[in-house]
């Protein structure tokens, strides 16, 4: 067995029952879970059930009392905060609902890309543009418009804007929350299909919050059903989707229009 | 009141202890910005609040002083607050570099250099260089305690894809001992590389923000760039119309209303010296054309 082969046979991520209380609430509590390369693990449920939260936890944006994260067999919140940061600037990225949250509205769309390239310690202004340029085209957006700003730019436009500058430095763990949140559906269709089509070729693994059970069929191997804070069902997405077993899951499924 | 009244260099010794402390650290972290409990002056803020209060600090009635504002020792915040310093601590003053011990300055280093046992005292407005790129100063201090200065960079190439070079051209950004990123007050990035390897003990007060930095004898200063768009102190193209100086930092005068203009010497102790020595420049031999 080489060491590859090992490597594949360990979870990338790894949550034992993760807990978050927000004073005598709760945020979520008792998660547990394994995220294996390559794997795509959507969240659903209604509002306030405690999906953006659970992902706060993840990301390392919110504070953890209880249970343990293992990111490669390393304890995330063990980590000292430098170690963290790194991470979360090389081998994480996290797409925000909102782009306004993700993106630095004073800078050009090149710049934005270009930010992670530079905290990694990238020097070379012409390689650095020439990058941003690519994955510009990545995300479909027109290499003259390098230099706009991202208030310039449509909603749609700023949420590819937004992915290209968590990819830039090919990381192997994205968090999304609500990626498609407030887009129309044309434009939700065509984002997410870019995000399949870039999840294929980098094969990465995204832990992917949302409401929408469509987003969640399409782009999720593997579904968690959340209510009130706890995991009350996950297993294949077809599988969950298709023959609900809980009682709350079949509820969700049974609202969606069908048209 | 009596100008008796006040403690030698106006402010109070247990003020002088607590700046001297806050200076210490500063030296003793080149770079790194020491808060401190910044006191009112007698002038507003902005003048060089924090640069008063650390020459305070600094003064022994030994010591000679000169101050400098935009290079020049005779505009009004130079001769305003050399005044000070002669009534509330009767230090001895000059205009000559060589000869002081303490110079204060605001946005300028001088052209002669600065030799083993000199002071230079720095005004700063805004100490922190991440500012006007993250608001939050809770997120700044963050972001230099983990030295994430991405940011920084960002700058730097929001302005060459603008104006297609660097085009900071004051306050320009440096790193200290490859450690700090650090504003060096709003100085000609001309002066920048004396910065550096500099032989006089250089410190910054910025009176406002309560923010003290140093930088020790012979720190190592880099200013940042990009490899391709490397790092270049500029000056205007001219040679000094007093002095024919090449080497200095130049103003720019408009002489009249014809759009005419001259260039001198932004150093004004520089260039009376050079005169002195019988240097010439374009416009000298017509007199007084300024």
């Amino acid at each position: 067995m080489t060491l590859h082969d090992v490597a594949l046979q360990q979870p990338l991520f790894r949550v034992e029952s993760l807990t978050k209380r927000y004073g005598h609430r709760i945020g979520c509590a008792d998660v547990n879970f394994e995220l294996w390369p390559g794997e795509v693990l959507g969240i659903v449920g209604e509002s306030g059930s405690g999906k953006s939260t659970l992902l706060g936890c993840l990301a390392g944006h919110l504070r953890v009392e209880e249970g343990r994260i293992f990111y490669q067999g390393r304890d995330t919140l063990l980590m000292p905060e430098p170690e963290r940061r790194v991470l979360s600037r090389t081998e994480w990225a996290f797409v925000h609902q909102n782009p306004r949250d993700g993106l630095r509205m004073g800078v050009s769309a090149g710049g934005n890309v270009g930010e992670r390239l530079m905290a990694i310690g990238a020097r070379n202004y012409g390689d650095i543009r020439e990058t941003a340029t690519d994955w510009l085209g990545r995300v479909e957006i027109a290499s003259e418009r390098i230099d706009d700003r991202p208030r310039q730019f449509s909603g749609g436009m700023q949420q590819r804007l937004q992915i290209a500058r968590n990819l830039v430095t090919s990381p192997r763990l994205v968090f999304m929350d609500e990626p498609t949140g407030g887009l129309d559906v044309s434009v939700q269709a065509r984002l997410l299909d870019l995000l399949r089509g870039l999840v294929r070729d980098m094969g990465l693994s995204v832990i992917i919050v949302t409401h929408d059970l469509a987003v969640a069929r399409l782009l999720a191997d593997r579904l968690m059903v959340m209510k009130d804070g706890r995991v009350i069902e996950q297993g294949l997405t077809d599988q969950v989707l298709d023959d609900p077993q809980a009682a709350y899951t079949q509820l969700l499924v049974s609202s969606v229009l069908q048209v | 009141m009596t100008e008796q009244s006040y403690n030698f260099a106006y402010l109070d010794e247990a003020t002088k202890r607590m700046i001297r402390r806050a200076l210490l650290k500063g030296l003793a972290i080149p770079g790194y910005q020491v808060p401190f409990a910044s006191r009112e002056m007698p002038m507003p803020y902005g003048w060089g609040t924090g640069g008063v209060q650390v020459t305070a600090a600094c003064l022994i009635p030994e010591d000679t002083l000169k101050v400098i504002d935009q290079g020049a020792d005779d505009t009004t915040n130079a001769v305003s607050i050399r005044k000070f310093f002669e009534r509330t601590a009767q230090v001895r003053t000059t205009e000559t570099t060589t000869e002081a011990t303490v110079i204060q300055t605001r946005h300028r280093i001088p052209e002669v250099p600065l030799a083993e046992g000199q002071i230079l005292v720095y005004q700063v407005p805004i100490p922190e260089p991440l500012r006007f790129l993250e608001p939050r100063e809770s997120e700044t201090r963050r972001m230099h305690a983990l030295e994430e200065y991405g940011l920084m960079h960002v700058k730097l190439y929001e302005d060459i894809a603008r104006h297609g070079a660097i085009a900071t051209s004051y306050a320009y950004p440096v790193k200290v001992e490859g450690r700090y990123v650090m504003d060096p007050s709003p100085i000609p990035k001309f002066d920048n590389p004396k910065l550096g390897g500099n032989a006089a003990i250089q410190l910054f007060g910025a009176g406002r923000e309560q923010r003290i930095y140093a930088l020790p004898p012979y720190t190592q200063v880099v200013s940042l760039d990009f490899e391709d768009h490397p790092f270049e102190p500029s000056k205007a193209e001219h040679a000094c119309d007093l002095c024919g100086s090449e080497v200095s930092y130049l103003d720019e005068v408009i002489v009249d209303d014809q759009g005419n203009r001259m260039f001198v010497c932004s150093d004004t102790n520089y260039c009376t010296t050079r005169q002195g020595e019988g240097h010439t420049g374009r416009l000298s031999q017509k007199g007084e054309a300024a």
